[in-house]
Protein backbone atom coordinates (compact mmCIF):
# COMPACT_ATOMS: atom_id res chain seq x y z
CA UNK A 1 0.00 0.00 0.00
CA UNK A 2 1.03 3.21 -0.90
CA UNK A 3 1.11 6.38 1.41
CA UNK A 4 0.25 8.89 -0.83
CA UNK A 5 -1.28 12.21 0.74
CA UNK A 6 -0.47 12.91 4.46
CA UNK A 7 3.09 11.42 5.31
CA UNK A 8 2.60 8.53 8.24
CA UNK A 9 5.13 8.64 11.19
CA UNK A 10 8.22 6.24 11.44
CA UNK A 11 10.47 6.01 13.69
CA UNK A 12 14.49 5.84 13.79
CA UNK A 13 15.66 2.69 14.49
CA UNK A 14 19.47 3.51 13.59
CA UNK A 15 21.65 6.39 11.92
CA UNK A 16 24.97 5.36 10.40
CA UNK A 17 27.61 7.58 8.90
CA UNK A 18 29.03 6.74 5.66
CA UNK A 19 30.93 9.32 4.60
CA UNK A 20 31.75 13.31 5.84
CA UNK A 21 28.29 13.85 4.55
CA UNK A 22 25.96 11.31 4.02
CA UNK A 23 24.29 8.56 6.66
CA UNK A 24 22.26 5.96 6.21
CA UNK A 25 18.85 5.89 8.19
CA UNK A 26 16.44 2.79 9.30
CA UNK A 27 12.83 3.42 9.91
CA UNK A 28 9.95 1.35 11.78
CA UNK A 29 6.49 2.28 11.07
CA UNK A 30 4.51 3.94 14.16
CA UNK A 31 1.18 2.25 14.73
CA UNK A 32 0.94 0.84 10.63
CA UNK A 33 2.49 -2.25 8.46
CA UNK A 34 5.77 -1.54 7.25
CA UNK A 35 5.69 -0.69 3.27
CA UNK A 36 6.36 -3.25 0.50
CA UNK A 37 8.70 -1.67 -2.20
CA UNK A 38 10.07 -2.33 -5.51
CA UNK A 39 13.85 -1.45 -5.65
CA UNK A 40 14.35 1.74 -7.40
CA UNK A 41 11.36 3.27 -6.19
CA UNK A 42 11.47 6.41 -3.69
CA UNK A 43 9.98 7.91 -0.63
CA UNK A 44 9.38 11.72 0.08
CA UNK A 45 10.93 11.71 3.68
CA UNK A 46 9.71 14.56 5.47
CA UNK A 47 11.77 16.26 8.55
CA UNK A 48 9.08 18.11 10.56
CA UNK A 49 9.62 21.72 10.19
CA UNK A 50 12.54 21.32 7.95
CA UNK A 51 10.71 19.97 4.42
CA UNK A 52 10.07 16.56 2.49
CA UNK A 53 12.88 15.33 0.21
CA UNK A 54 12.43 12.40 -2.26
CA UNK A 55 14.94 9.80 -1.47
CA UNK A 56 15.54 5.99 -2.57
CA UNK A 57 14.85 3.08 -0.81
CA UNK A 58 18.12 1.52 -0.07
CA UNK A 59 17.28 -1.88 1.47
CA UNK A 60 15.89 -5.34 1.22
CA UNK A 61 12.64 -5.54 -0.55
CA UNK A 62 12.27 -8.74 1.51
CA UNK A 63 12.17 -6.74 5.04
CA UNK A 64 9.44 -4.49 4.38
CA UNK A 65 9.34 -3.94 8.23
CA UNK A 66 12.40 -1.88 8.02
CA UNK A 67 12.64 1.41 5.52
CA UNK A 68 16.37 1.87 4.85
CA UNK A 69 17.27 5.34 3.67
CA UNK A 70 20.70 6.75 2.53
CA UNK A 71 21.08 10.21 2.34
CA UNK A 72 23.84 12.98 1.47
CA UNK A 73 23.47 16.18 3.25
CA UNK A 74 22.96 19.11 1.10
CA UNK A 75 20.21 21.37 2.16
CA UNK A 76 17.83 22.26 5.18
CA UNK A 77 15.69 19.05 4.53
CA UNK A 78 18.42 16.67 4.36
CA UNK A 79 20.41 17.71 6.80
CA UNK A 80 17.48 17.45 9.19
CA UNK A 81 17.15 13.94 7.73
CA UNK A 82 20.43 12.88 8.58
CA UNK A 83 21.08 14.68 12.02
CA UNK A 84 18.06 12.41 13.26
CA UNK A 85 19.06 9.53 16.55
CA UNK A 86 17.32 6.58 17.15
CA UNK A 87 13.84 7.04 18.61
CA UNK A 88 13.60 10.62 16.04
CA UNK A 89 10.50 10.50 14.16
CA UNK A 90 9.97 11.28 10.22
CA UNK A 91 7.05 11.44 8.11
CA UNK A 92 7.17 8.90 5.16
CA UNK A 93 5.00 8.93 2.19
CA UNK A 94 5.40 5.94 -1.00
CA UNK A 95 6.54 4.12 -2.23
CA UNK A 96 6.20 6.20 -5.45
CA UNK A 97 7.65 5.57 -8.78
CA UNK A 98 8.66 2.92 -11.29
CA UNK A 99 11.33 0.59 -10.23
CA UNK A 100 14.16 -1.45 -11.71
CA UNK A 101 13.15 -4.53 -14.14
CA UNK A 102 14.34 -7.04 -11.69
CA UNK A 103 11.39 -8.99 -13.45
CA UNK A 104 12.83 -9.05 -16.74
CA UNK A 105 16.64 -10.17 -15.67
CA UNK A 106 16.00 -13.77 -15.72
CA UNK A 107 18.40 -15.99 -16.98
CA UNK A 108 20.62 -12.48 -17.75
CA UNK A 109 23.71 -11.29 -16.31
CA UNK A 110 22.74 -8.34 -14.14
CA UNK A 111 25.04 -5.48 -14.67
CA UNK A 112 24.87 -2.76 -12.31
CA UNK A 113 27.13 0.07 -12.70
CA UNK A 114 26.64 2.88 -9.38
CA UNK A 115 28.27 6.26 -8.95
CA UNK A 116 28.75 8.19 -5.57
CA UNK A 117 25.37 8.04 -4.44
CA UNK A 118 23.85 6.13 -7.18
CA UNK A 119 24.79 2.69 -5.21
CA UNK A 120 21.75 3.51 -2.65
CA UNK A 121 18.99 2.26 -5.46
CA UNK A 122 20.84 -0.45 -6.61
CA UNK A 123 21.67 -2.13 -3.04
CA UNK A 124 17.92 -2.86 -3.18
CA UNK A 125 18.51 -4.83 -6.62
CA UNK A 126 21.97 -6.55 -5.41
CA UNK A 127 19.64 -7.76 -1.93
CA UNK A 128 16.97 -8.98 -4.34
CA UNK A 129 19.67 -10.53 -7.00
CA UNK A 130 21.24 -12.58 -4.08
CA UNK A 131 18.29 -13.86 -2.50
CA UNK A 132 16.90 -15.60 -5.83
CA UNK A 133 20.52 -16.18 -7.27
CA UNK A 134 19.82 -19.02 -8.97
CA UNK A 135 17.56 -16.91 -11.02
CA UNK A 136 20.39 -14.72 -13.09
CA UNK A 137 23.52 -15.55 -14.41
CA UNK A 138 26.56 -13.61 -13.69
CA UNK A 139 25.70 -10.15 -11.12
CA UNK A 140 28.62 -7.59 -12.08
CA UNK A 141 28.70 -4.63 -9.76
CA UNK A 142 30.77 -1.53 -11.55
CA UNK A 143 30.93 0.84 -8.45
CA UNK A 144 32.85 4.58 -9.04
CA UNK A 145 33.58 7.47 -6.63
CA UNK A 146 35.52 10.40 -5.61
CA UNK A 147 38.02 8.66 -3.42
CA UNK A 148 37.93 5.49 -1.46
CA UNK A 149 36.99 7.07 2.00
CA UNK A 150 33.53 8.33 0.30
CA UNK A 151 32.30 4.63 -1.40
CA UNK A 152 29.11 3.53 0.30
CA UNK A 153 28.60 0.35 2.13
CA UNK A 154 32.53 -0.42 2.50
CA UNK A 155 31.35 -3.32 4.55
CA UNK A 156 28.90 -4.86 2.36
CA UNK A 157 31.20 -4.43 -0.66
CA UNK A 158 34.17 -6.45 0.73
CA UNK A 159 31.39 -9.04 2.06
CA UNK A 160 30.21 -9.23 -1.78
CA UNK A 161 33.88 -9.04 -3.47
CA UNK A 162 34.74 -12.37 -1.03
CA UNK A 163 32.19 -14.23 -2.94
CA UNK A 164 32.08 -16.39 -5.65
CA UNK A 165 28.92 -15.60 -7.06
CA UNK A 166 29.71 -11.67 -7.53
CA UNK A 167 31.83 -9.33 -9.26
CA UNK A 168 32.39 -6.27 -7.55
CA UNK A 169 35.02 -3.51 -9.16
CA UNK A 170 35.77 -0.83 -7.56
CA UNK A 171 36.99 2.88 -8.98
CA UNK A 172 37.64 5.46 -7.82
CA UNK A 173 38.80 9.40 -9.02
CA UNK A 174 42.00 9.70 -7.12
CA UNK A 175 43.65 7.82 -4.52
CA UNK A 176 46.79 7.40 -2.12
CA UNK A 177 48.94 4.38 -2.60
CA UNK A 178 46.83 2.33 0.57
CA UNK A 179 44.33 1.63 -2.46
CA UNK A 180 44.58 -1.31 -3.88
CA UNK A 181 41.60 -1.05 -6.27
CA UNK A 182 41.51 0.88 -9.93
CA UNK A 183 41.63 4.58 -10.41
CA UNK A 184 40.14 6.30 -13.29
CA UNK A 185 36.26 6.35 -14.50
CA UNK A 186 33.68 4.37 -14.61
CA UNK A 187 33.63 3.91 -18.19
CA UNK A 188 36.57 2.13 -17.92
CA UNK A 189 36.26 -0.35 -15.71
CA UNK A 190 33.05 -1.16 -17.82
CA UNK A 191 35.25 -1.52 -20.78
CA UNK A 192 37.16 -3.87 -18.43
CA UNK A 193 34.31 -5.77 -17.43
CA UNK A 194 33.68 -8.22 -20.85
CA UNK A 195 30.17 -7.82 -20.82
CA UNK A 196 28.36 -10.46 -22.67
CA UNK A 197 26.18 -7.45 -24.18
CA UNK A 198 23.50 -10.23 -26.00
CA UNK A 199 23.22 -11.79 -22.54
CA UNK A 200 22.79 -8.84 -20.15
CA UNK A 201 20.73 -6.33 -18.29
CA UNK A 202 22.28 -3.07 -17.15
CA UNK A 203 21.11 -0.78 -14.22
CA UNK A 204 22.96 2.45 -13.96
CA UNK A 205 22.40 5.42 -11.19
CA UNK A 206 24.65 8.12 -10.63
CA UNK A 207 25.79 11.77 -11.80
CA UNK A 208 24.02 12.05 -14.74
CA UNK A 209 27.39 12.51 -16.81
CA UNK A 210 28.73 9.63 -15.38
CA UNK A 211 25.47 7.76 -16.63
CA UNK A 212 26.26 9.65 -20.27
CA UNK A 213 29.33 8.12 -20.26
CA UNK A 214 28.57 4.67 -18.77
CA UNK A 215 25.65 3.69 -21.12
CA UNK A 216 27.75 4.75 -23.97
CA UNK A 217 30.63 2.32 -22.85
CA UNK A 218 27.41 -0.38 -22.25
CA UNK A 219 25.96 0.29 -25.69
CA UNK A 220 29.24 -0.16 -26.83
CA UNK A 221 29.37 -3.59 -25.22
CA UNK A 222 26.84 -4.43 -26.96
CA UNK A 223 23.78 -3.86 -24.39
CA UNK A 224 20.62 -3.11 -26.52
CA UNK A 225 19.14 0.10 -25.46
CA UNK A 226 16.04 -1.41 -24.35
CA UNK A 227 18.29 -3.53 -21.92
CA UNK A 228 19.84 -0.30 -20.46
CA UNK A 229 18.13 1.14 -17.50
CA UNK A 230 18.76 4.39 -15.54
CA UNK A 231 17.51 6.01 -12.08
CA UNK A 232 16.58 9.92 -13.34
CA UNK A 233 16.68 12.30 -10.59
CA UNK A 234 14.47 15.67 -10.98
CA UNK A 235 12.99 17.86 -8.99
CA UNK A 236 9.93 15.71 -6.99
CA UNK A 237 7.65 17.48 -5.51
CA UNK A 238 4.38 15.79 -4.69
CA UNK A 239 5.81 12.55 -6.12
CA UNK A 240 2.19 11.65 -7.57
CA UNK A 241 2.34 13.48 -11.31
CA UNK A 242 0.14 16.41 -10.56
CA UNK A 243 2.47 19.59 -9.87
CA UNK A 244 4.76 19.21 -12.86
CA UNK A 245 7.60 19.76 -11.13
CA UNK A 246 9.56 16.56 -12.22
CA UNK A 247 8.18 16.87 -15.67
CA UNK A 248 10.67 15.60 -18.47
CA UNK A 249 9.95 15.04 -22.09
CA UNK A 250 6.53 13.56 -22.12
CA UNK A 251 6.94 12.17 -18.86
CA UNK A 252 7.07 13.01 -14.91
CA UNK A 253 9.75 11.37 -13.36
CA UNK A 254 7.94 10.91 -9.94
CA UNK A 255 5.23 8.93 -12.00
CA UNK A 256 6.57 7.13 -14.84
CA UNK A 257 10.26 7.32 -13.65
CA UNK A 258 12.57 7.64 -12.10
CA UNK A 259 13.65 4.45 -13.98
CA UNK A 260 14.12 4.78 -17.36
CA UNK A 261 15.04 2.04 -20.41
CA UNK A 262 17.88 3.83 -22.57
CA UNK A 263 15.23 3.78 -25.69
CA UNK A 264 12.52 6.04 -23.60
CA UNK A 265 15.14 8.48 -22.39
CA UNK A 266 17.69 9.16 -24.96
CA UNK A 267 15.35 11.03 -27.09
CA UNK A 268 15.23 13.36 -23.82
CA UNK A 269 18.96 12.62 -22.11
CA UNK A 270 21.11 15.12 -24.52
CA UNK A 271 18.84 18.24 -24.67
CA UNK A 272 19.85 20.82 -22.38
CA UNK A 273 17.17 22.58 -21.04
CA UNK A 274 15.14 19.40 -19.95
CA UNK B 1 56.05 -20.27 -26.30
CA UNK B 2 54.09 -17.49 -28.08
CA UNK B 3 57.15 -15.02 -29.88
CA UNK B 4 56.64 -11.16 -29.24
CA UNK B 5 54.59 -10.52 -32.62
CA UNK B 6 51.69 -13.60 -31.09
CA UNK B 7 51.71 -11.78 -27.91
CA UNK B 8 51.71 -8.49 -29.83
CA UNK B 9 48.49 -9.61 -31.64
CA UNK B 10 46.69 -9.98 -28.32
CA UNK B 11 46.97 -6.74 -27.19
CA UNK B 12 43.72 -4.52 -28.11
CA UNK B 13 45.82 -1.31 -29.22
CA UNK B 14 48.03 -3.53 -31.84
CA UNK B 15 44.67 -5.57 -33.04
CA UNK B 16 44.29 -4.79 -36.88
CA UNK B 17 48.07 -4.40 -37.94
CA UNK B 18 49.77 -6.05 -41.07
CA UNK B 19 52.14 -8.77 -39.95
CA UNK B 20 54.90 -7.11 -41.78
CA UNK B 21 54.20 -4.12 -38.71
CA UNK B 22 53.68 -6.35 -35.95
CA UNK B 23 57.17 -8.00 -36.81
CA UNK B 24 58.80 -4.63 -37.47
CA UNK B 25 57.22 -3.74 -33.97
CA UNK B 26 57.82 -6.56 -32.40
CA UNK B 27 62.05 -6.62 -33.06
CA UNK B 28 61.76 -3.89 -30.77
CA UNK B 29 60.56 -5.56 -27.72
CA UNK B 30 61.04 -7.71 -24.93
CA UNK B 31 59.12 -9.42 -22.27
CA UNK B 32 59.85 -7.83 -18.69
CA UNK B 33 58.71 -8.43 -15.07
CA UNK B 34 58.58 -5.90 -12.53
CA UNK B 35 58.08 -7.22 -8.64
CA UNK B 36 55.60 -5.40 -6.62
CA UNK B 37 55.89 -1.95 -5.87
CA UNK B 38 59.18 -2.02 -8.18
CA UNK B 39 58.97 1.45 -10.22
CA UNK B 40 58.21 0.96 -13.94
CA UNK B 41 59.51 4.59 -15.04
CA UNK B 42 59.92 7.37 -13.15
CA UNK B 43 58.80 11.17 -13.72
CA UNK B 44 61.50 13.30 -15.99
CA UNK B 45 63.28 10.55 -17.24
CA UNK B 46 63.96 9.79 -20.86
CA UNK B 47 60.97 7.99 -22.64
CA UNK B 48 62.60 5.39 -24.71
CA UNK B 49 60.36 2.69 -23.63
CA UNK B 50 56.94 1.36 -23.36
CA UNK B 51 54.95 -1.16 -22.41
CA UNK B 52 52.38 -3.84 -23.51
CA UNK B 53 50.86 -4.76 -19.69
CA UNK B 54 50.22 -9.07 -19.97
CA UNK B 55 49.29 -9.72 -16.70
CA UNK B 56 49.11 -7.20 -13.57
CA UNK B 57 48.56 -3.40 -12.64
CA UNK B 58 50.39 -0.63 -12.76
CA UNK B 59 49.99 2.55 -11.05
CA UNK B 60 50.33 6.06 -12.58
CA UNK B 61 51.71 8.34 -9.65
CA UNK B 62 52.51 11.97 -9.10
CA UNK B 63 53.90 13.39 -5.91
CA UNK B 64 53.25 17.00 -5.22
CA UNK B 65 54.44 16.46 -2.60
CA UNK B 66 52.25 13.55 -1.22
CA UNK B 67 52.11 10.83 -3.84
CA UNK B 68 48.39 10.39 -5.58
CA UNK B 69 47.63 7.58 -7.60
CA UNK B 70 45.93 9.32 -11.08
CA UNK B 71 44.95 6.36 -12.90
CA UNK B 72 45.35 2.18 -12.90
CA UNK B 73 46.48 0.19 -16.09
CA UNK B 74 45.79 -3.24 -16.35
CA UNK B 75 46.40 -6.47 -18.72
CA UNK B 76 45.91 -4.82 -22.30
CA UNK B 77 46.98 -1.85 -21.55
CA UNK B 78 49.53 -0.28 -23.30
CA UNK B 79 51.81 1.93 -20.79
CA UNK B 80 53.46 5.19 -21.89
CA UNK B 81 52.89 7.67 -25.16
CA UNK B 82 55.91 10.29 -24.11
CA UNK B 83 58.47 8.43 -26.13
CA UNK B 84 56.35 9.22 -29.24
CA UNK B 85 56.62 13.08 -28.76
CA UNK B 86 58.87 15.54 -28.24
CA UNK B 87 60.69 16.03 -25.61
CA UNK B 88 60.38 12.49 -24.65
CA UNK B 89 60.12 12.92 -21.49
CA UNK B 90 58.35 10.79 -18.91
CA UNK B 91 55.13 12.63 -17.22
CA UNK B 92 54.69 10.56 -14.07
CA UNK B 93 55.85 7.82 -11.87
CA UNK B 94 54.42 4.30 -12.52
CA UNK B 95 54.87 1.39 -10.16
CA UNK B 96 53.86 -2.03 -10.05
CA UNK B 97 50.80 -2.69 -7.60
CA UNK B 98 51.76 -6.12 -7.95
CA UNK B 99 54.09 -8.61 -10.15
CA UNK B 100 53.74 -7.19 -13.55
CA UNK B 101 54.46 -9.04 -16.86
CA UNK B 102 55.04 -7.23 -19.75
CA UNK B 103 56.00 -6.45 -23.21
CA UNK B 104 58.59 -3.93 -23.00
CA UNK B 105 59.48 -1.98 -26.65
CA UNK B 106 62.04 0.50 -27.49
CA UNK B 107 60.72 3.54 -28.37
CA UNK B 108 63.54 4.89 -29.91
CA UNK B 109 64.22 2.39 -31.65
CA UNK B 110 60.96 2.33 -32.81
CA UNK B 111 60.54 6.47 -33.59
CA UNK B 112 63.81 5.27 -36.17
CA UNK B 113 61.62 2.72 -38.19
CA UNK B 114 58.68 5.02 -38.02
CA UNK B 115 60.68 7.65 -40.18
CA UNK B 116 61.91 4.84 -42.34
CA UNK B 117 58.68 3.54 -42.57
CA UNK B 118 55.62 6.48 -42.85
CA UNK B 119 53.15 3.69 -42.90
CA UNK B 120 54.22 2.49 -39.88
CA UNK B 121 54.52 5.59 -38.46
CA UNK B 122 50.76 6.70 -39.09
CA UNK B 123 49.22 3.17 -38.12
CA UNK B 124 51.34 4.07 -34.68
CA UNK B 125 50.50 7.65 -33.95
CA UNK B 126 46.50 6.19 -35.04
CA UNK B 127 46.85 4.16 -32.46
CA UNK B 128 48.68 6.08 -29.42
CA UNK B 129 46.11 9.06 -30.17
CA UNK B 130 43.05 6.60 -29.19
CA UNK B 131 45.12 5.90 -26.18
CA UNK B 132 45.97 9.96 -25.74
CA UNK B 133 42.48 11.01 -26.31
CA UNK B 134 40.69 8.28 -24.25
CA UNK B 135 43.05 9.32 -20.81
CA UNK B 136 41.88 13.15 -21.71
CA UNK B 137 38.64 12.29 -21.96
CA UNK B 138 38.97 10.40 -18.37
CA UNK B 139 40.45 13.49 -17.32
CA UNK B 140 38.05 15.81 -18.53
CA UNK B 141 35.39 13.83 -16.75
CA UNK B 142 37.16 13.55 -13.50
CA UNK B 143 38.03 17.40 -13.28
CA UNK B 144 34.02 17.73 -13.38
CA UNK B 145 34.25 16.25 -10.01
CA UNK B 146 30.89 14.64 -10.55
CA UNK B 147 30.76 13.15 -7.07
CA UNK B 148 31.84 15.75 -5.44
CA UNK B 149 28.88 18.26 -6.18
CA UNK B 150 25.35 17.41 -5.24
CA UNK B 151 22.24 18.28 -6.68
CA UNK B 152 20.68 20.45 -4.50
CA UNK B 153 17.48 19.56 -3.05
CA UNK B 154 13.98 20.82 -3.81
CA UNK B 155 13.45 23.98 -2.77
CA UNK B 156 10.18 23.95 -0.35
Amino acid sequence: MTIADVPERFRVASSRRENEDTWTVELEPVGRQGLDFAPGQFTMLYAFGAGEVPISVSGDPRRPGTLVHTVRAVGAATRAVCAVREGDELGVRGPFGRGWPIGDADDLDVVLVAGGLGLAPLRSVVYAVLAERERYRRLVLLYGGRTPDQLLYRDELAAWSGRDDVEVRLIVDAADQTWHGQVGVVPAVVDRAELDGGGAIAMVCGPEVMMRYAVEALVTAGLPAERVFLSMERNMRCAVGHCGHCQWGPSFVCRDGPVYSWSEAEPWFGIREL
Amino acid sequence: MKSIADLLAEVPTFVGLSEGHRELIAGCGQNVIFKRSEYVFREGEPANTFFAIRRGSVALELSAPSTLVIETLHAGDVLGWSWLFAPYRIRTDARAMEEVHAIAFDGACLREKCEADHDLGYELMKRFAQIITARMQATRLRLLDVYGAPVAEPRS
